[in-house]
């Protein structure tokens, strides 16, 4: 399975940059992830849980970054082994270039699931996957940005923060 | 008038009685005193190195009585390939040793490498898990696609196989030159390249097996889903385990369901005999759905160029194949016949066609192991030559009910030598193919069309006249073609003091019926009632032998073992009704269940006579010994050769590429008939796998190996709305030569005829619709592919 997409994140490819490399960011960002360990030298150790369908599982795994050009290009390539559910691995090249409004980030991904989740999850694992690029970019460009901005930016955001507050005004009324 | 009993009788099946109200005892049912539970550990990648299997963890978890790796397992011997083949060079066949647990390497996705033995399922589960996280299995990559497997001498499934070919075959080898130059002098040449699709049996109760020991005696006991207990407990004795043949007893129990599945000996069951040794507890095994999705042995998976040469006017000249055939990664029981003996030999189909040359390359991947699947190499056969004869058709404007009239064999060309090796003995292929344009009301059809088009749909109809050899086999004509056992089988018919039988039969009854139909046979032949009559089997504790239940055999070849022990029983009653009546044995005529003195009224009944063999007051013991219980074999002096003509009729919606199938006419020979309800059922089953082949099913890995339709919610199975109300019909019946019930086997046939008729069908329909730049649909013909054939 493969995929790419581009952001425009509003804050300077330094910023950015230091938060790719954040474990405490990517724990914040990566959906559904509970702990990040380590650094950019070592590789990190991470723990997530998902629902891919029909399975639910625990994933842990370690995480690589190689191929480094400073503030510009990184790859990040990792496994995670979720038990019985199988094992997902992959990688992805994350490039940024500065342009007026801050950071383009274009991203192409290369992941492969195997296991339970190959089996069962197959028909849904490229949109799971799109999903789970696309919620963690939200969350990482919210992250980078602030929330303000995003609320503006982002239409799933504003429809979200919409129904809550029709839900909060019928309580109250 | 429709008899009510006895042979030809639609007698209802008494076993349907507990499959229905669910009082039917299958292996998983067994719960045993002190019984243990094993998990298997199956690899996640397709191919890979086992670097390193720590199993402390695991051993030291609760409940956990025993685990097992390959390691254990490195002095037994390997579950071997039932059929020798050589190659076109006259190389023998590649045969890697398939152990009973992956050692070395793991070569499927599903390939067990290891096996926990725990107090609890939950256990032996939970055990499992941690095992597979402790072993290090360095992942290599996988090879899954055929062709480029051949084209890749540096990544072997198998360490020992350079080119992943387990061997390259020509049949028949001679024929090649002449094929040849008949193709080139052919006025016209049709090429078709096309895909079988790999099927996953898919039956309904999943593998499953208890493994026994008792110390006190050194016996054991395997209680396992087996098609054939007599073959399993010669695989495990003579080649994998090594325990004296006497010392285990191999019970299959009510199976539902096994379509060829269940042939095989797979390595669970060594698994748990052995861990039953070990333990000196029972150890049982149920695989899960998803297992069976991973392990069972999968069906088809060729992939074919046919060619066929022929003049306008659509006379056959000359038919070449060339065919890859997965294999998988290791060769299951019978997984060298199926592409080759049971595939190459049909190519003929049941047209005079003077020349054929087959020639298979069967394929190693890091798939799960392709063997025999309902029909086993004659749907592969049928298929090929029916879809290209359908697309000569086309090429030349032929009218397709014309050419198969043109091209069939003809009553008073029987007994016909084929081209590629067999004898037909006996068929009449016009007198089905009439039956079928009748009841499938052919001329009808441009009416139904014009309905069809009014509604936005467009309709087709698509014939396939199919021929298929069963009743496996002549020992001596599959041992010259290279199979390892002859395929012979046994029955001991004995009758009980009272006048009741036991039939004791090698065939394995797992839903064809033989509770029902064998006792009808038996019942007419004696005079006795149906009632007074049951059949064993399934227990090699308690049948003589007998080689199982496949390829079409069990009434053609069991049931004529049957019918000869019916045959003594009668002639040792002679002996006996002489005695009792003072008569000479020569004068002694029995019928209608009365043994008579000829011209006299004196007789006795079957039951007296019964009554004495067992308890005489006055017998003679000097003589005539006591008892009347027999024993016989058969070896069928030839295949049976069932045929028949297959019209379906679709509606494609050109929309969404969605095909119904709206009719289905079935017109087949099957020799005499037994019980006709029991055979209207097969073909109706066999014809559901057929359409389930054709429309739905396929299996589907990706390139890592990984298998993408491994649950029901990705594997089509054919429903209910799937599949039309079907018009059957056995009315066309030429009586098999040489057994003695003249019956030529049913229960593939709706398998192998079918696929055909139903993409000829859609073909047909696209056509008349006007979207005639279609000329082939690759199975399963999904909407998908049909929407992309339309619009592509």
């Amino acid at each position: 399975m493969q995929m790419s997409d581009t952001r425009d994140i509003k804050a300077p490819p330094s910023e950015v940059w230091a938060a790719i490399l954040n474990p405490e960011v990517l724990r914040e960002c990566i959906p559904g992830c509970t702990e990040v360990t380590g650094n950019r030298d070592d590789g990190f150790e991470a723990t997530v849980t998902q629902k891919v369908g029909p399975v639910k599982a625990t994933f842990k795994g370690a995480v690589a970054l190689s191929d480094i050009t400073e503030g510009e290009k990184v790859t990040i390539s990792g496994e995670g082994k979720g038990g019985p559910a199988g094992f997902a691995k992959g990688g992805a090249v994350v490039r940024l270039e500065p342009i007026p409004e801050g950071t383009r980030l274009s991203y192409d991904v290369e992941a492969n699931v195997g296991g339970k989740l190959a089996q069962l999850g197959s028909r849904i694992i490229d949109g799971f996957a799109k999903k789970m690029a696309d919620d963690f970019f939200n969350r990482f460009q919210q992250a980078v940005e602030g929330p303000a901005e995003v609320e503006e930016t982002s239409d799933a955001g504003a429809e979200a923060g919409e129904t809550k507050k029709g839900w909060f005004k019928r309580l109250i009324s | 008038m429709p008899k009510d009993t006895g042979i030809g009788a639609s007698t209802k099946r008494r076993e349907d009685i507990r499959f229905l109200t669910g009082k039917g005892v299958y292996t998983d049912d067994l719960s045993l005193f002190g019984q243990a539970h094993a998990v298997m550990v199956r690899s996640t990648v397709a191919h890979g190195r086992i670097v390193s299997i720590d199993t402390s963890e695991a051993a030291g978890m609760p409940g956990v009585l025993a685990v097992f790796t390959g390691e254990d397992f490195k002095e037994v011997g390997g579950n071997p390939a039932g059929w020798f083949i050589k190659s076109r060079n006259g190389e023998p066949m590649r045969e890697p040793k398939r152990p009973v647990l992956a050692h070395g390497k793991v070569r499927h996705v599903g390939d067990a490498y290891a096996c926990v033995v725990a107090e609890t399922y939950a256990q032996a589960k939970d055990a499992a898990q941690v095992l597979a996280d402790a072993a290090v299995i360095e992942e290599l990559p996988a090879i899954i696609d055929m062709k480029a497997a051949a084209a890749d001498a540096s990544n072997r499934v198998h360490d020992e196989i350079p080119d992943n070919i387990c061997f390259d075959w020509g049949w028949i080898e001679d024929n090649r030159a002449a094929v040849d130059a008949a193709m080139k002098a052919a006025p016209h040449v049709v090429t078709l390249e096309l895909t079988n699709n790999r099927l996953v049996p898919n039956a309904m109760e999943p593998r499953a097996s208890i493994g026994e020991y008792f110390p006190g005696t050194g016996d054991y006991k395997l209680t396992t889903t087996s098609q054939n207990p007599h073959l399993t407990r010669l695989l495990i004795c003579a080649f994998v385990m090594g325990i004296p043949e006497n010392k285990l007893q191999v019970v299959a129990p009510d199976v539902g369901g096994g379509f060829g599945s269940k042939i095989y000996h797979y390595g669970e069951e060594a698994v748990v005999l052995a861990a039953a040794r070990k333990l000196g507890r029972p150890v049982r095994w149920t695989a899960e759905r998803t297992e069976s999705f991973l392990s069972d042995a999968h069906g088809r998976d060729h992939v074919t160029k046919i060619e066929l040469g022929c003049t306008k006017e659509g006379d056959i000249l000359a038919i070449r194949t060339e065919t890859l055939a997965n294999v998988g990664a290791y060769l299951s029981n019978f997984s060298t016949a199926t592409p080759t003996f049971l595939h190459g030999t049909l190519m003929a189909g049941p047209y005079k066609v003077p020349h054929v040359y087959v020639n298979v390359k069967t394929i190693f991947t890091n798939t799960a192991p392709v063997d025999a699947y309902r029909g086993a190499g004659r749907p592969e056969a049928t298929y090929s030559i029916e879809r290209v004869i359908d697309k000569m058709c086309r090429e030349l404007n032929l009218d397709p009910f014309e050419v198969r009239r043109r091209n069939l064999l003809t009553p008073d060309q029987f007994p016909y030598t084929t081209p590629v090796g067999l004898v037909y003995d006996t068929g009449n292929y016009q007198a089905t193919l009439d039956k079928a344009i009748e009841l499938g009301d052919v001329a009808g059809f441009e009416a139904r069309r014009a309905e069809s088009a009014k509604r936005g749909k467009l309709r087709g109809m698509g014939l396939s006249t199919w021929i298929e050899a069963c009743g496996i086999a002549p020992s001596h004509l599959v041992g010259v073609l290279g199979s390892r056992v002859g395929l012979y089988d046994a029955a001991t018919v004995r009758v009980n003091a009272t006048g009741t039988i036991s039939v004791m039969t090698g065939a394995h009854s797992h839903g064809q019926g033989h509770e029902t139909v064998f006792p009808q046979i038996v019942a007419e032949k004696l005079g006795i009632p149906e009632s007074s009559v049951e059949i064993v089997h399934g227990d090699t504790a308690k049948i003589p032998f007998g080689m199982g239940s496949y390829g079409s055999r069990s009434l053609a070849v069991a049931g004529s073992a049957m019918d000869r022990a019916i045959d003594k029983i009668i002639a040792k009653g002679k002996k006996i009704a002489a005695h009792m009546l003072e008569a000479a044995e020569g004068d002694i005529t029995f019928a209608d269940g009365k043994f008579s003195v000829a011209g006299t009224d004196k007789a006795k009944s079957f039951g007296e006579i019964a009554f004495s063999a067992y308890v005489p007051h006055n017998y003679p013991l000097e003589t005539l010994e006591p008892g009347l219980e027999e024993t016989a074999f058969y070896d069928p002096g030839n295949f049976t050769y069932p045929a028949g003509a297959y019209i379906c009729e679709v509606e494609v919606d050109p929309d969404t590429g969605k095909v119904d199938v709206v009719s289905f006419t079935a017109a087949d020979d099957f020799g005499n008939v037994m019980n006709p309800m029991i055979v209207e059922g097969q073909v109706h089953g066999g014809v559901g796998q057929g359409i389930g082949q054709a429309l739905c099913e396929n299996t589907s890995y990706d390139e890592n190996g990984q298998l993408l339709t491994g649950s029901f919610m990705d594997y089509a199975m054919p429903r209910a709305d799937d599949v039309p109300f079907y018009t059957v019909d056995h009315s066309c019946a030429t009586p098999c030569t040489h057994n003695p019930l003249g019956v030529k086997g049913c229960g593939e046939a709706g398998a192998i005829g079918s696929p055909p008729a139903v993409v000829n069908a859609v073909i047909d329909a696209l056509h008349r619709g006007g979207i005639t730049h279609v000329t082939h649909i690759d199975m399963p013909v999904s909407p998908n592919r049909v929407w992309q054939a339309i619009n592509g």
